[in-house]
């Protein structure tokens, strides 16, 4: 074969591969670019008077986040309360019982839920807890709540949690199961002994990654959670949240106000980047070594 | 007349309808080693799953007939307590990769929530790891995890933790089949000790570990029993041509 040839086919593959590189780096990009812009915006914006001090009114300058704060981390934390326990055993049971026709719809009704548009989550959250209804000897009373914002963020998180637990517990032995049952553990302590604590940093990283999934949506919060202008910590009554904030004050008219979207839009930034590093973090610090 | 301890008339098993372990009939004396050989997919490791009643947790996994630990129908009793009395080591050491070493060796008592004092539990513990000549290796690193082990140790371990819930009968699945030669020995000095106190049935497709280690030797062959006597006499003078041909080689 001549040189020449080979050179052309050399070439081409040079080519490729700065191609590959390329589009790796553009995948850094978005990134980069998000952080870069949220930073700048939003660093001046912050200090402590910004973090323990809740909006003032129109007019007023200064004022800071600290409902939102309060808010989120209350909203999301009854969300896991609801979710992870739930979430943790189905993915126990799906994979314990990988077929059987309740095990078929299970898999399909959680791959159908991460799918469904947050907002549609947010409407039927609505019309179960927002809207009142009476069904003869329940009456609820309804009304925008921090709790319906949680179910529905729940729903959301339920997913995530399930198929993680289902696909950790899925990649154990079946040696582990079996050394467990032959000592005589009844089921559920052969789960809740053995099989959970084995898997758990697979388990621990579904959830983190379900509150991270969470923490940014807005849609579902906004007939739920409604917002309060106002530091607020009854689950029972409409609460702030930094994205509800975001949303809110990022399209007013007022600088201080877009100053305020900005600080938050930050910190929602920096929790998720967080919730993200702690995962990897956890996954490998607590993977259980066979 | 020595005692039997388990007994097994008619039993059969099966995946789904495929029929693995045919009218099996068998006696175990107690305080002896038995050995259970024959080819791959002959059904000996279904008919050992099946004393503990560890084969029906196989979907799709039946057995019928009658399985009797010291008069008992092992297939009335609740099989919590079927594997309390009948411990199980498995192929490939299994311990459990969360817990220290003292952890795994309790862990029969520690995970079914059966609270002791610690003076007891030390006893148990050191009792047991003694028994399976593991005492002197690990008892400087008793906290350490227990996959931090060799294979071998890995093995004892798992045996100690059997041993440590004071069954009456303990069952091996292919226990050395995942060790090197030394670790082996090891392993099967320690049958040799262990049957004072347990009954030992060994799955094992190494004749020569069949013939070192056993009383009695049971030869399965298309989930058939074929023969079942005196390992001496399995060896040297068997009564049916199939173990003749399986123990000259003829067929493996």
């Amino acid at each position: 074969m001549d040189g020449k040839y080979v050179k052309y086919r050399l070439g081409k593959s040079y080519g490729f591969q700065s191609l590959v590189y390329l589009l790796a780096f553009a995948c850094i990009v978005p990134l980069l670019a998000i952080l870069f812009y949220i930073i700048r915006a939003g660093i001046t914006k912050i200090n402590w008077h910004f973090l323990v001090n809740i909006p003032k009114p129109v007019g007023e300058s200064g004022g800071g986040i600290a409902n939102a704060l309060v808010g989120s981390i209350i909203i999301i934390l009854v969300a896991a309360v609801i979710a992870v326990p739930i979430g943790i055993l189905a993915g126990v049971y799906l994979s314990e019982h990988r077929k059987g026709r309740l095990a078929y719809w299970c898999r399909l009704s959680t791959d159908i839920l991460q799918g469904v548009p947050s907002i549609v989550i947010g409407i039927v959250a609505y019309f179960w807890l927002v809207r009142p209804w009476d069904i003869g000897f329940i009456h609820h009373r309804g009304g925008f709540s921090a709790l319906s914002g949680s179910v529905a963020l729940a729903i959301m998180m339920l997913p995530i949690i399930v198929r993680s637990t289902e696909e950790t517990l899925k990649l154990l032995p079946d040696s582990l199961r079996e050394a467990a049952l032959a000592l005589g553990m009844p089921f559920h302590r052969v789960m809740f002994k053995v099989i959970i604590p084995v898997g758990i940093s697979g388990i621990l990283s579904g959830i983190m990654l379900s509150v991270a999934r969470i923490t940014g949506e807005t849609a579902p919060l906004l007939f739920t959670a409604f917002g309060n202008p106002y530091l607020s910590v009854n689950i029972g009554k409409p609460m702030q949240s930094l994205p509800l904030l975001i949303f809110n004050y990022a399209t007013s008219p007022y600088q201080d106000w877009l100053n305020l979207a900005w600080g938050a839009s930050l910190i929602l930034l920096v929790w998720v980047l967080f919730l993200n590093i702690f995962t990897k973090v956890i996954t490998r610090k607590w993977k259980v070594q066979f | 007349m020595e005692s039997t301890i388990l007994k097994s008339r008619n039993f059969n098993a099966s995946f789904g309808t495929n029929h693995v372990v045919k009218n099996v009939n068998i006696d175990i004396p107690r305080n002896h080693i038995i050995a259970v050989m024959g080819p791959s997919g002959c059904g000996k490791t279904t008919y050992l799953r099946c004393i503990n009643r560890m084969h029906e947790l196989i979907p799709g996994a039946t057995s019928n007939g009658e399985m009797k630990l010291n008069d008992e129908d092992v297939y009335q009793m609740h099989p919590i307590f079927v594997r309390l009395k009948i411990g199980m080591v498995f192929q490939r050491p299994n311990p459990f990769p969360n817990l220290s070493i003292y952890d795994n060796v309790i862990a029969g008592y520690k995970l079914n929530g059966i609270k002791l004092p610690k003076g007891e539990r030390d006893g148990i513990v050191e009792r047991s790891l003694t028994k399976v000549a593991l005492w002197k290796e690990v008892k400087d690193s008793l906290n350490k995890k227990g996959s931090f082990l060799s294979g071998g140790q890995q093995q004892r371990l798992c045996i100690a933790r059997t041993v440590a819930m004071e069954p009456e009968m303990i069952l091996f699945d292919e226990p050395t089949s995942a060790l090197d030669p030394i670790s082996t020995s090891t392993v099967e000095e320690l049958f040799h000790e262990l049957k004072a106190n347990y009954t030992l049935v060994i799955v094992t497709h190494n004749m020569q570990q069949a013939a070192r280690v056993s009383d009695k030797t049971a030869f399965f062959y298309m989930g058939e029993l074929v023969e079942y006597d005196e390992t001496k006499i399995m060896f040297t003078n068997p009564k049916d041509n199939r173990t003749q041909n399986y123990i000259t080689g003829r067929f493996s």
